[in-house]
């Protein structure tokens, strides 16, 4: 499943200059999505089926290798409906909107040192800005589809991505902090120890909220299969429809590309090529998201918002500010000792924090 | 460092017809006869479990974000001002650690305020 990316032929300035690099890299960053998109499905479908006790979809090619390619061409023969009473153009851009903002999260992903798109000084800030132009398509989906499934689905999705925007982005902050720079390149580079360790607090939030931020699984209410049939693609069919799929991977695809850059130390790692190790963490990240798919069961809407706004925000700011005093404190390189140290400070903390809640069977008060 | 926003905008451009020309294949298809198009009143008509959709969708109803797109948007213009700071924290030195505190105090009294408010109920 692995692209053959001959990434030792791309530094900075490629001879050839700025055009080449631009097609280059355009290429091959679609290339790299749709083909990483194929295997995280592949990992899911295949890694839930033997959570649940099955096989999952082994029949098409070696191990059910071909699966995702036989699914996209089943798609795209699909009939396309539109619902009579949709608002048209809103329905059929809305794929678009969503898919283009999550393509173009990866231009400033390192695959390697110095092997990206644009290698911008505001790289991370770009990423949050950027990223949050693709609830906008699904919000136009659930507009323009007249279903009441989807409309409901669709804002269930505004409010949880504003909610869990925050807890997200402080998390950045505390990166950030350490790392002294917003480039993606220079965040991996300032990775001598990787900054899961220095920021345990900060992954565990970062992944949380980042899950919820794309709708993974426990936090999955805007397609709650139970509730809202499909959420807001009820109404898509075939090639759209696929889109909307495709838009959930490519998703899960960059936040895990996002934490392997902030947190697992990017491409940094012995004896296999540099873009290979980023392609292995990616896939590892994408693997625990699958596990936690599979552990925990879907969460109620005010649980979900009470997680966001009574939990983790709390904890991002009081993470910020420790991790502001370390920096102050040793303001050369962090010592490996405060390893230990941040993840004691991590236990109590969220030990603490989750007795303020009552979890279970009544509505959740605090 | 300009030229890599030139990167990015030349990117869009590339992202952007990529994924127009995804809805645009099966249009192509079904004018080729290869894709089937055979749409009917009932095919066509709004899903819904077993009974036609009673009235309109886009009528005004209950939703309760609007307290938290506020309390949102007071804590994301925070942020911003958070980033800037974090880049620059080893050279502004103790003095900005405390300008922040203050700040992020500031807003965290209105957040408190809206928790014992219970505006963070979700109703």
């Amino acid at each position: 499943m692995m692209p053959n990316l001959p990434m030792q032929a791309v530094p900075p300035d490629w001879p050839g200059g700025y055009w080449w690099h631009w097609l280059f890299f355009s290429i091959l960053l679609i290339a790299f999505v749709v083909i990483m998109v194929m295997g995280a499905i592949w990992i899911e479908r295949r890694g839930m089926g033997r959570m649940q006790s099955r096989l999952g979809p082994n029949r098409t090619g070696p191990f059910g290798l071909l699966q995702p390619v036989a699914d996209a061409i089943k798609v795209l023969l699909k009939e396309n409906i539109v619902p009579d009473s949709a608002d048209k153009l809103v329905h059929w851009l809305a794929p678009v909107i969503a898919f283009a903002p999550v393509m173009m999260i990866f231009a400033v992903v390192p695959f390697q040192n110095g092997a990206l798109l644009a290698d911008l000084n505001i790289g991370i800030l770009y990423v949050v800005a950027v990223s949050s132009v693709a609830t906008l398509g699904v919000f136009m989906a659930g507009w323009g589809s007249s279903n009441k499934y989807s409309l409901l689905g669709a804002m269930r999705n505004v409010a949880a991505v504003v909610s869990y925007e925050m807890p997200l982005v402080l998390a950045i902050v505390g990166v950030v902090l350490v790392a002294g720079s917003l480039s993606m390149n220079d965040i991996v580079l300032a990775q001598d120890i990787p900054f899961i360790l220095l920021q345990p607090l900060g992954f565990l939030l970062f992944f949380t909220a980042g899950c919820a931020e794309i709708n993974r699984s426990p936090f999955d209410l805007m397609e709650a299969d139970s509730e809202l049939v499909a959420g807001f693609h009820t109404e898509y069919s075939g090639m759209k429809f696929a889109m909307f799929y495709l838009v959930e991977y490519a998703e899960a695809i960059a936040i895990s590309a996002i934490i392997t850059t902030l947190f697992l130390g990017g491409w940094r790692g012995p004896v296999l090529p540099p873009w290979l190790w980023f392609i292995v963490k990616i896939f590892i990240v994408f693997f625990f998201m699958v596990w936690t798919r599979t552990t925990l069961p879907r969460v109620r809407i005010d649980q979900l918002m009470a997680l966001a706004w009574k939990f983790l925000f709390p904890l991002a700011l009081i993470n910020l500010f420790i991790t502001a005093i370390q920096v102050l404190v040793w303001p050369d390189a962090l010592p490996w000792g405060l390893i230990i140290v941040n993840i004691a400070i991590m236990v109590i903390l969220v030990v603490v924090w989750s007795k303020f809640f009552k979890l279970g069977w009544g509505r959740l008060e605090v | 460092m300009l030229a890599n926003y030139g990167l990015i905008g030349l990117f869009f451009i590339i992202v952007a017809l990529f994924s127009l020309s995804m809805p645009i294949i099966p249009i192509v298809l079904r004018y080729l006869k290869i894709v089937p198009s055979h749409p009917g009143p009932v095919k066509n008509s709004t899903f819904e479990c077993g009974v036609e959709t009673i009235g309109k969708t886009w009528v005004q109803f209950n939703f309760h974000y609007y307290f938290y797109a506020l309390v949102f948007l007071a804590i994301d213009v925070l942020v911003v001002f958070l980033y800037p700071w974090a880049v620059q924290l080893r050279q502004l030195g103790l003095f900005s650690f405390f300008a922040v505190l203050v700040l992020v105090f500031i807003v965290v009294i209105g957040y408190v305020y809206a928790w014992k408010k219970k505006v963070l109920e979700w109703k």
